[in-house]
């Protein structure tokens, strides 16, 4: 029992680190810097959380793939590996982006409950037992939603974070009921028994409804239609490094859960029946590419315009979950991280411009080439590799997720078939997408709002560096896809 | 021929470098892109000297680059690929010396224009399928921004729209190459999806997708309407490159891509490109002979005789195909030539591109050089003997006589209109008031031609009457390149 404990331990380092952070963030500034100006908080806090994330990701690495763990309640494999570093990334992003945005009245407490969201993140990545599972779902989620009611000058923010909160809870709650019922089902609370009952093709009622409330909360956490209705609001009203890592970090971890979970019933990579849940999920699929491709033509606003975006990628991301099975995991995480790391940039932009002036409407990035050369070129990184546009990391994670789905059933198939009609989208999309560029580099600057921009370092460094991180993986994709 | 990868490096090398430099001088900016252009298009005649032709693609880098989605970065290049690079090289050139004048966000300008070149450079070097189609996106988004920031006329419609179809017509053609690759199983390289095996009911599909997808960027009627507006809304250099390389790029995709991977889709489709590219010179040649917008004349010129490059491709047999790669050559000096005079010599310093307005001025006086080189460029443009147009259309309409005269006797008459057209532009724009009354009226005197101009036009000329005198210089190359085993299959399948 005693060596047990140890390799947990040794296991769950590097939430360890991130709790351990956040405690030390607090502490920190509870006792030496409580009357210092807000500035200095945030940036001490940032840079010690900073510094936890970074051993974080050393623990990660260390740990490796260390398997099972614990009795199975963790799997710590490349799939493990790989989320887990793309959301301390990503969180560390979210960091970058925090010194840049307006300041929030609690700084310190903002970035302590980000390492909260982080750690459970991390979790969740390596959960492989439904109880596990669920408490790392909530600890991110509550955290989530505290982080979105943060700026507690605005009323769209509170608004936007009871929202979530709502939704988040009855999502959470259908998650609860669906794990008692695939316990009731088999007995036991590991994730390959659950598996094995989801991708049963013809399965109990009971069996169906499980399923049905197991996706009902998989696709609140990914902003799939139709449960994707908190996440415009949230976009919007949420401090934009909080919308950044829901957009982001949040995403990547639900995507590592929930394919995880799906697919543990079966063996990877062998060929054979298709699972039971996967016309289910092709519907969520074919609904979020429609939905978000079209109604984001209609937004004015720029966060809810990468809110329907986010919906639409989420119908994408989707068709990589259907076809992780055969094709492994490789292509669904490298789009869901460098999906991450382009929407992280897009908010890190919005946050930049806010503290610059408004960035509500569209219209608000007009002349972000004079305003701000460096926000101006980073944001056509950003939204080209939204886009897919090669040589962007965008592109290939598009293309390796409908590579394999057209693999996986051909042009007929429902997989393929919805490659297909996401290629067709695309076109749509990129249209949304030019309209965000239009304003930030065709248009001349407004005579109200035309100031020069002035971003602080570490943000404008973090914006490089996530730019410089999508040319990267894009020229050089094997750096992910080679892992799996 | 090793120096043709560097093509692509110094061309993006030179793109950043014209960036960090546009922020301090424009003038920097400037000399810069014009010693990438011409250092690109060095490296190509230095290969093209070099050049041994051979059946079948030789290979010039080919390393792992996506070992798990079965990509490679494989660089290859045959008398296909040389024309077109040596094209690019020339256009690139010629096109920077005609955005001398550029003086907003200078080094954005030649960063971006020589963005889209890379991508172009990239596009004809690829041999492989995906590697091909990243560059060839790569080309197509830059065209956005320097049209909806340089452009005139309705310039963010004329954007949009171009790149919108461009991208409809990337999505087809990935679509395809998806579905290609998951039915055989191997990796993207051209070799390994010729490998197949498809079944014809597969082919033909896959071949509509690709063929079409690439079509739209070469001006395929009815999918051409993205030409003219697009051409007419972009700056001078960058309607040079859209007409003069740009739907070339579509082109050489169909040949080098949709033929020879599907041969059995060609046969199938054979008759419907066919008609449509007549229908497509017809009717594109019939539009322009009743425009007044000066620049809308040449875009709807440039559809008609792109026209006569995908009815080469279509008749598929060996004459026809060689005229057609021809055609892409003469048709993009000719284009790029027309363009400059429209946009930079004309419009720049009238400020007006109505025919209407132009045949008010004594044009021939104003601009003698202008005039000189658009009558040069028209005679090429109508094949006259003496300049490319002619071997290459000559050679078109006896290859697609040979699979069926009726198509080369309907594409004779678009020969008629492209003389009625061209004509009628020489006519209203440059002497439409010959009577030496008119010489005392204001607006006498417009800023001469400059320097980069007169190098820029002479380029153009001197290739267009080369290409015209010895055509076997291009046909050389080109002519082996269509034995080799991949486009034999595509010849022969595409044989009535």
């Amino acid at each position: 029992m005693n060596g047990d404990y140890a390799a947990l331990a040794r296991a769950l380092a590097p939430e360890t680190a991130l709790v351990a952070g956040a405690l030390a963030v607090l502490g920190l500034d509870l006792m030496w810097l409580r009357r210092r100006p807000a500035e200095t908080r945030l940036r001490t806090a940032v840079g010690v959380a900073a510094l936890a994330v970074a051993v974080a990701v050393m623990l990660v690495l260390a740990v490796g793939r260390a398997g099972v763990v614990a009795g199975g309640a963790l799997q710590v494999d490349t799939l493990a590996l790989a989320v887990r570093l793309g959301v301390l990334v990503l969180a560390l992003g979210a960091l970058g982006i925090a010194t840049g945005a307006p300041i929030p009245r609690h700084p310190v407490e903002y970035v302590a409950v980000m390492l909260f969201a982080a750690a459970g993140l991390t979790l969740m990545a390596a959960a492989n037992q439904l109880l596990l599972a669920f408490l790392a779902f909530e600890l991110a989620s509550l955290s989530l939603y505290v982080l979105t009611g943060f700026d507690k000058a605005r009323p769209e923010s509170a608004e936007a974070a009871l929202k979530y909160f709502l939704f988040g809870g009855m999502a959470a709650a259908f998650f609860l009921f669906g794990l008692s019922l695939l316990y009731g089902l088999t007995g036991s609370i590991a994730f390959p028994a659950a598996g094995a009952v989801l991708a049963a093709p013809h399965s109990s009622p009971l069996a169906a409804v499980a399923l049905v409330m197991v996706l009902v909360a998989f696709g609140f956490k990914v902003a799939a239609a139709p449960f994707h209705l908190w996440a415009p609001d949230v976009y919007q009203g949420a401090p934009a490094p909080t919308a950044a890592f829901i957009a982001s970090a949040s995403k990547l971890a639900g995507y590592g859960l929930f394919a995880r979970l799906l697919w543990a019933g079966t063996t990877p990579g062998a060929e054979g029946g298709v699972p039971g849940w996967l016309p289910v999920v092709a519907v969520l699929a074919g609904v979020s590419l429609l939905l978000g491709n079209l109604v984001a033509l209609a937004q004015t606003d720029v966060r809810r315009l990468l809110a329907y975006s986010a919906i639409a990628h989420a119908g994408a991301l989707l068709l990589g979950v259907m076809t992780a099975g055969r094709a492994g995991f490789g292509p669904l995480v490298y789009y869901a991280a460098t999906y991450g790391l382009a929407s992280l940039g897009a908010f890190g932009v919005i946050a930049a411009v806010e503290r610059g002036g408004g960035c509500r409407r569209l219209e608000d990035l007009a002349g972000l080439y004079r305003r701000s050369p460096l926000l101006a070129g980073c944001l056509t990184v950003f939204v080209l590799s939204l886009a897919g546009i090669p040589p962007l990391a965008g592109f290939f994670g598009k293309f390796a997720v409908f590579a394999a789905a057209l693999r996986f059933d051909g042009p007929t198939g429902p997989a393929g078939g919805l490659a297909l009609l996401a290629i067709a989208l695309t076109v749509v999309a990129l249209y949304y997408y030019l309209v965000i560029l239009k304003q930030a580099l065709v248009a001349a600057p407004a005579p109200h709002n035309g100031g020069r921009i002035a971003v602080p370092q570490p943000a404008a460094l973090t914006l490089a560096v996530t730019a410089g991180l999508i040319v990267l993986l894009g020229v050089f994709p094997s750096l992910v896809l080679g892992w799996f | 021929m090793s120096l043709l990868p560097w093509t692509i490096y110094f061309t993006l090398g030179g793109a950043l470098l014209a960036l960090a430099a546009g922020a301090r001088s424009a003038a920097a900016a400037r000399w810069l892109a014009l010693a990438t252009a011409l250092a690109g298009w060095g490296a190509t005649l230095g290969a093209a000297v070099r050049f041994t032709p051979a059946p079948g693609l030789q290979t010039l880098v080919d390393v792992a680059w996506i070992p798990e989605l079965g990509v490679r970065y494989h660089l290859a290049a045959d008398g296909i690929s040389l024309t077109l690079v040596v094209l690019t090289g020339l256009a690139a050139t010629a096109g920077v010396l005609f955005s001398w004048n550029v003086t907003e966000r200078t080094g954005e300008y030649f960063a971006l224009y020589l963005l889209l070149i890379a991508g172009v450079y990239g596009v004809f070097l690829s041999a492989d399928a995906l590697l091909l189609f990243a560059f060839y996106e790569l080309a197509i988004a830059p065209k956005y921004f320097l049209i909806a920031i340089w452009g005139s006329t309705r310039r963010e419609y004329g954007a949009m729209k171009l790149v919108l179809y461009s991208f409809a017509g990337s999505a087809l053609v990935l679509a395809g190459l998806l579905w290609a690759r998951a039915a055989s199983g191997a990796g993207f390289g051209l070799a390994d999806l010729a490998a197949g095996p498809y079944t014809a009911g597969q082919q033909t599909g896959m071949f509509a997708l690709v063929f079409l997808g690439f079509a739209v960027l070469a001006g395929l009627f009815p999918f051409h309407t993205w030409a003219p507006t697009g051409h007419v809304a972009a700056p001078t250099a960058a309607s040079m490159l859209l007409a003069g390389v740009v739907m070339k790029l579509g082109a050489y995709g169909c040949l080098r891509v949709a033929m020879p991977l599907f041969p059995a889709g060609l046969a199938f489709w054979q008759p419907v490109i066919a008609w449509l590219a007549v229908a497509g010179i017809l009717y594109a040649g019939a539009v322009a002979l009743v425009q007044d917008d000066f620049k809308f004349v040449i875009g709807y010129s440039s559809v008609s005789h792109m026209g006569f490059v995908l009815l080469g491709l279509a008749a598929a047999n060996a004459g026809a195909v060689g005229g057609a790669v021809l055609q892409m050559f003469s048709h993009g000096v000719i284009a790029g030539l027309l363009f400059a005079v429209v946009g930079r010599m004309v419009y720049d310093r009238t400020h007006t591109r109505r025919l209407r307005d132009l045949r008010a001025m004594p044009m021939h006086r104003l601009l003698p050089f202008a005039a000189l080189t658009f009558v040069l460029a028209g005679l090429a443009s109508m094949g006259l003997p003496g300049f490319s147009g002619f071997p290459a259309e000559l050679l078109i309409l006896v290859g697609a006589w040979k699979t069926s005269p009726v198509w080369a006797l309907a594409a004779a008459a678009g020969v008629a209109l492209a003389a009625a057209f061209t004509l009628r532009a020489i006519q209203l724009a440059f002497f439409g008031r010959t009577g030496g009354a008119a010489a005392g009226a204001p607006r006498q005197s417009l800023p001469p031609i400059t320097w980069p101009e007169r190098a820029g036009a002479l380029l153009l000329v001197g290739a267009t009457l080369l290409i015209g005198l010895r055509p076997d210089l291009l046909l050389g190359w080109i002519g082996p390149s269509l034995q080799s085993p991949l486009f034999q299959a595509a010849l022969k399948g595409g044989a009535p």
